[in-house]
């Protein structure tokens, strides 16, 4: 695994004229693993966007180092073609050997000839994570990595977490659910909602 | 395969074959020809009438033929997270639009020159003007192309983006038509180079205008 590094420092985020949250700083060597929790709307999904680049934060800064996948709600996966073929148009992009083996443990294999769009809410959560994990990538974003999953897939997600980051690698999910795995570290993002809100004139 | 190729593939396969269960390439030509084939028989059978306005109605079909696959340029792949996967693979907005522009031009392009041979049929049109005809296509429609991926970008996202696509690509394709119809003219050569210069500025704005507009989506 290629050398990685994910760190936070004093990041803020708003919304409108709302700040969602401020002074989140973390610093993640490879092997380790994050579980971001908070209720609903606290901002965990911005946290996990700023992270990624795609949206700037309102204050602070993030270093990373090895590039990041990312799994969020949205399937980044063409609806009218069968799995299989979706995944592979990802492959190929990455040009990466690791996709196999999430394909096989997220039970994958039976659903590829099935059309993207037929496939049901966990099935394309299973086939988000699959993309997401087989991208080859140190740094893994996963945005609510259970939501829809039943227990079997649960377990083999958290596995799957597990031995990417015994291999070296870093991961960062965001969830209200629990995630069990060895050495997680918690950071709880309600605890850096601005207490009080001044009105923006 | 590069990474260039591999998204110049997959475009083609949406545009030609019509992903995300909309209308393929032959929506557009259908489209296209339907217009010519309309134009006689509102202004009837006058042959010189016919000669003289035909290529016009070319160019007026051409514009509303490449107007027609708007809302699956862009919007598709935003809105299912494709253009946040690309840029988390390091992969710039501008360079996924400027494929998407040489993908959109292929996709309707060609086949509309073609497409202009039973039209130009229908319309009485002569070798002469056939041929002008067929030049100016060639050098205004990756003109078109390229406004068309810009509007697709800046209106994706928003509630009746097609229709306000489509509104909005009108007036900004308005010098292609009037440089593509003056290139009709006797002695139309000067036409022709500013129908050229036109395209080739809209395609040199286009990427880096589109390729705003979608970063400008995420916030």
């Amino acid at each position: 695994m290629q050398p990685c590094r994910l760190a936070a420092t004093d990041l803020a985020c708003r919304r409108g004229d709302r700040v969602l949250f401020r002074g989140v700083s973390f610093a993640l060597d490879p092997g380790a693993a994050l579980h971001l929790s908070g209720p609903n709307g606290v901002g965990k999904s911005s946290l996990i966007r700023i992270l990624a680049g795609l949206l700037r934060p309102f204050a602070g800064s993030v270093a990373h180092e090895g590039e990041m996948a990312l799994a969020d709600e949205r399937l980044a996966l063409d609806g009218g073609l069968a799995l299989g073929k979706a995944l592979d148009f990802w492959a190929r992009f990455d040009g990466s050997e690791a996709a196999d083996r999430a394909i096989a443990a997220l039970g994958l294999r039976d659903l590829f000839d099935v059309p993207v769009r037929y496939l049901s809410t966990g099935q394309r959560k299973r086939a988000v994570l699959a993309r997401t994990m087989a991208s080859g990538a140190p740094v893994w974003l996963l945005d609510e990595p259970l939501n829809g999953l039943d227990t079997a897939s649960g377990a083999a997600v958290e596995a799957l977490v597990a031995g990417h980051c015994a291999a070296g690698g870093i991961a960062l999910i965001a969830s209200h659910q629990a995630f069990a795995l060895k050495g997680l570290a918690r950071l709880e993002l309600a605890q850096f909602v601005p207490k009080f809100v001044p009105e923006l004139a | 395969m590069s990474r260039l190729a591999l998204l110049l593939r997959r475009d083609l396969r949406h545009l030609l074959r019509g992903g995300h269960g909309r209308g393929g390439a032959t929506l557009p030509l259908l489209f296209f020809l339907s217009v010519a084939m309309l134009f006689p028989f509102a202004v009837g059978p006058d042959a010189k009438l016919l000669a003289r306005t035909g290529a016009g109605v070319i160019w007026v079909a051409a514009l509303l033929a490449a107007i027609l696959p708007l809302d699956r340029l862009v919007e598709p792949d935003i809105e299912s997270g494709f253009f946040d996967q690309w840029a988390l693979r390091g992969m710039a907005e501008e360079a996924v639009l400027s494929v998407r522009i040489l993908a959109h031009w292929l996709s309707f392009g060609p086949p509309l020159m073609l497409a202009a041979l039973p039209a130009a049929a229908l319309l009485g049109l002569d070798a002469a003007q056939l041929r002008a005809v067929q030049l100016g296509l060639l050098a205004g429609t990756p003109g078109l192309a390229a406004i068309g991926v810009t509007i697709a970008a800046l209106t994706a996202g928003l509630r009746g983006g097609a229709a306000l696509g489509g509104l909005l690509t009108i007036p900004l394709a308005v010098p292609l038509l009037i440089f593509g119809a003056g290139s009709l003219q006797p002695g139309g050569e000067g036409g022709l180079a500013l129908l050229a210069a036109a395209s080739l500025a809209a395609l040199a704005i286009a990427p880096f205008a589109g390729g705003a507009a979608v970063r400008a989506l995420r916030e």
